[in-house]
């Protein structure tokens, strides 16, 4: 038996790993009010490890590794965790802590009840979903990710028709079969790699792998079943319906936590498993479906008349943004993808939108709740009355923008200097464009929520303090992620914020974002009627509304399942392609 | 002889699977399915692969095939509906096309894979004596990829979590399905009489040899989870109340004393789930004999469905066991 079980704090990955998933055991065995007890219990402990985990890592300066039960890989399985697996342990468990903090009001159980299926039911499937997580980002073997996924995908599922509507169930089944799909397509690129080397231990395949029929079939499969599990326009099908359908506190973890575990195993299999495979025209397509989800998922979230559904179509386009990092990944020959200032802008980018998602749908969900609907047109008031929810909202909108100061400011920093430094200057355009986008909405709802209502505003409800607290915590963290962030990386990336260029910048996207909002919009933002003298800027507006009503359809059009799933294979069948004839030189 | 009978195995196989796609009917399509998944084991024994061969009859054909047959059983009402929904025949070319396409790469790449196959076994041959089993898939699953069935047996409690979570609020805590009212001298309640006493020694049996041998507790699992289903058919038990401590206690026993085992380990032989010297046979033992009632009850209760009354008809305490 192997003497060595890894580096020194590697036991710190299993532990891990496991707690939330022994706290889920526990909760079964337990049952009634002890479920939610116990769950807020491995909060603050899964946050220890998770800080305990970068300390170590910080200390030893290298890949923490464990190697269970001794045996080392290619017969055993190791955990590993990288820089990028550290930062998202840490990023979930704050966030997880964070949605536990705001849920206890919404799933509490009832006086009257031993036991209710919600609250049960929801703080299980909360564990599962971070323990799923937490194995994605230490795990170092395809089939243990492959493990890891469907626990992402049945713990996820059912959070989706947690509220139990026949329509939230419809939800949940389309986010089931879709996302099945895609682990067939990823299961199938694991069992060709391990026909081809061997192995499915991450830095031994990443040693043997050759850029031959074999590497190229897995990546294509396995890119395709992952993009249909992260919903990347055009494989959104599922997406909105779940994520707007439940409740908030689960939609929090959906969007803020779930799609992040396969977007990881993306960014693993193309810079840590394949990095010689990928080409320059495959990282352009991916990055490409991206921008693409940016336009589309923007457009068609402006044009929503709930809020939840808002979000949800914002994080359509935000999961875009997540993909521009791939072709500015690229090493100088233009050949490898390496890990660099253009994969460290992608973390934070995650990082940022996992943090600021979870505040947003958490004050959408407040909202809801105390007005008993949704709509965006009818938020008026709502800023005098929840004036710590909107702060939220509007913070983690701030956040989401990546203008100064936050974490995602300086993801977009590190992306713009990698296209900068690569010469792709349209990616430039993209993150830019993103970003008005962006302030678009967060204008629009704050256009409604600031207005001035004439009756008294009708408030169904009384929201709970703690829950408004836990979003607007989640929000001022996203914004802080940029203190943070500024310890590890290099001085010259970040420049006065007050400077008068950044200053400019700023305030570009912010007008963008209003011109947007104001042109896009389904019912005009100012209430105002226009005097008819402005007819050049209703020109424009028709031009605006025709673009909207067009993206909308196309939206309606690829969220079929007939168009889905042929998307699917041909996504796949196009990796295939370009993977085999893209390369740069 | 044998080559043709592959042969002819091969294309029967191809053919089903064309049938379970086109099939327009619900049930038709899963009845392909059950028969593919049988003939699918067969093609396993042939290949010398028994292990795999067992679960594939057991899970892949009946297990799954029972679930689907339930859910056509559900979805009779809206059949002619989804018969109706029909894509153009532009569309449905393309699909075609796609997925042939798609079939043509991938059996392209099975035929570039290097001969022979790069593979584990010798390794794993090499590091069995150290597990104390003579079976080298119960060795695979659990000593050098003992995470993988702990997370799988953890996969299996958190599907069942979510058929639960389907059920209405006013039943939870119940029990599900209908209550089985079967005629007490008809043949049905004649086999739930005579046939659980064999299941559960073949079932053992299957447990047991499961160490040296082909079989284990999966297998195993599913032959005894079918004999508790068919004496609730028969209307002989009832299906138990999900909020019962000991049904509760039983669901999470496997995964739990996994994780105990494994804590051992780390204690004993400095590596979760690691084996110190002598004690690696025993253990491996206790965490089979642990993950029996869990699988048992899991794929039994995934048959049975979310919570749907609040209690049976039988007096308290005497249903399921």
């Amino acid at each position: 038996m192997a003497l060595s079980t890894g580096t020194h704090a590697g036991a710190l990955l299993a532990a891990a790993v496991l707690l939330p998933f022994v706290g889920m055991l526990l909760g079964v065995l337990l049952g009634g009010r002890q479920v939610q007890r116990v769950a807020l219990a491995c909060m603050p402990l899964g946050l220890a490890l998770a800080l305990g985990i970068t300390v170590a890592w910080l200390r030893e300066g290298q890949t923490l590794v464990y190697l269970l039960g001794g045996w080392a890989p290619p017969l055993g399985i190791a955990l590993r965790a990288d820089g990028l697996a550290v930062a998202m342990l840490l990023a979930v468990a704050a966030v997880v802590c964070g949605i536990g903090m705001y849920a206890r009001a919404d799933f509490a159980t009832p006086p009257d009840v031993r036991e209710s299926r919600a609250a049960f039911s929801y703080w299980l499937l909360l564990m599962a979903v971070w323990g799923a997580l937490n194995l994605v980002f230490v795990s170092g073997d395809l089939f243990t990710l492959y493990v890891a996924l469907e626990l992402l995908t049945f713990a996820g599922v059912p959070l989706v028709c947690l509220a139990g509507s026949g329509e939230t169930l419809r939800a949940a089944l389309r986010y089931m079969l879709f996302a099945l799909c895609g682990s067939v397509l990823y299961l199938l690129g694991a069992v060709l790699l391990y026909g081809g080397y061997g192995t499915l231990d991450i830095p031994l395949l990443a040693g043997a792998v050759q850029p031959g029929a074999i590497a190229r079939t897995a990546l294509a499969l396995m890119t395709a079943g992952l993009l249909a599990k992260t919903a990347l326009f055009p494989l959104h099908i599922w997406l909105p319906p779940a994520h707007g359908g439940a409740p908030a506190a689960a939609s929090a973890v959906l969007s803020a936590l779930v799609i992040k575990g396969s977007w990881f195993l993306v960014l693993r299999l193309w810079l840590d498993v394949m990095p010689g495979v990928v080409t320059w025209a495959s990282a352009q397509l991916l990055a490409g479906l991206g921008a693409t989800a940016i336009v589309v998922g923007s457009v068609v979230a402006l044009r929503q008349e709930r809020l939840k559904l808002l979000v949800a179509y914002s994080t359509v386009a935000q999961i875009g943004y997540l993909f521009l990092m791939f072709p500015l990944a690229f090493d100088a020959t233009g050949n490898v993808l390496v890990h660099g200032a253009a994969s460290t802008g992608g973390l934070l980018q995650a990082v940022s939108h996992a943090t600021a998602k979870a505040a947003m749908f958490m004050a959408a969900g407040l909202v809801y709740a105390a007005l008993g609907h949704d709509r965006i047109a009818d938020l008026a008031g709502i800023a005098r009355a929840l004036p710590v929810t909107v702060l939220a909202f509007v913070l983690a909108g701030i956040a989401l923008m990546g203008v100064v100061p936050s974490g995602a400011y300086l993801a977009k920093k590190l992306l713009l200097d990698a296209a900068d430094g690569s010469g792709q200057w349209w990616w430039t355009i993209v993150l830019q464009g993103g970003a008005a986008f962006t302030a678009a909405y967060v204008v629009l709802v704050l256009g409604s929520a600031l207005r001035r209502r004439s009756a008294a505003l009708m408030q169904v409800k009384r929201v709970s303090r703690l829950a408004e607290f836990a979003a607007l915590l989640l929000a001022v963290g996203s914004l802080a992620l940029a203190l943070a962030a500024l310890g590890p990386l290099p001085g010259h990336l970040v420049s006065n914020p007050l400077a008068p260029k950044e200053l400019a910048m700023t305030l570009l996207v912010l007008v963008g974002g209003a011109l947007l909002a104001l042109g896009l919009s389904r019912a005009p933002l100012l209430a105002a009627p226009r005097p008819a003298a402005a007819a050049p800027a209703g020109r424009l507006r028709q031009a605006a509304l025709a673009l909207g009503i067009a993206c909308e359809q196309a939206d309606r059009l690829v969220r079929r399942w007939s168009f889905a799933s042929i998307g699917l294979l041909t996504l796949a069948a196009l990796f295939g392609a370009l993977l085999l004839v893209g390369r740069a030189t | 002889m044998t080559t043709l009978l592959s042969l002819v195995v091969a294309l029967l196989l191809l053919w089903l699977a064309l049938w379970t796609v086109v099939a327009r009917d619900a049930f038709v399509a899963v009845a392909g399915f059950v028969v593919y998944g049988l003939l699918l084991s067969l093609v396993w024994v042939r290949l010398a692969g028994i292990d795999v061969a067992l679960t594939e009859a057991a899970i892949g054909g009946g297990l799954t095939g029972a679930l689907l047959l339930g859910a056509v059983g559900r979805l009779r009402g809206t059949e002619a509906a989804a018969a109706a929904e029909r894509s153009g025949a532009g569309t449905r070319a393309f699909a075609a096309l796609l997925s042939l396409g798609v079939t043509m790469v991938l059996a392209l790449c099975v035929l570039a894979l290097p001969e022979p196959a790069p593979t584990l076994a010798p390794q794993a041959a090499d590091n069995l004596p150290a597990t104390g089993v003579g079976n080298p898939i119960t060795g695979v699953l659990l000593a050098f990829r003992a995470l993988d069935t702990l997370l799988e047996a953890i996969v299996l409690v958190i599907a069942l979590l979510a058929v639960w979570s389907l059920a209405p609020d006013r039943f939870w805590g119940g029990r599900p399905g209908p209550r089985y009212a079967a005629d007490p001298d008809g043949v049905l309640s004649y086999l739930a009489r005579v046939l659980p006493p064999i299941g559960i020694v073949v079932g053992l049996y299957l447990f047991w040899a499961g160490a040296d041998h082909p079989g284990g507790k999966f297998q195993s699992a599913t032959i005894l989870a079918a004999m508790w289903l068919l004496v609730q058919m028969a209307g002989l038990g009832d299906a138990p109340r999900i909020d019962g401590r000991w049904l509760r206690t039983g669901i999470v026993v496997g995964p739990l004393a996994f994780v105990a085992v494994g804590l051992l380990g780390a204690w004993q032989a400095g590596a979760f789930l690691g084996f110190a010297d002598g004690w690696a046979k025993p253990m491996i033992v206790v965490i089979e004999l642990a993950l029996l009632p869990t699988l048992v009850l899991v794929l039994a209760l995934l048959l049975n469905g979310a919570p749907a009354r609040n209690s049976g008809k039988m007096p308290a305490g005497d249903g399921g066991r």
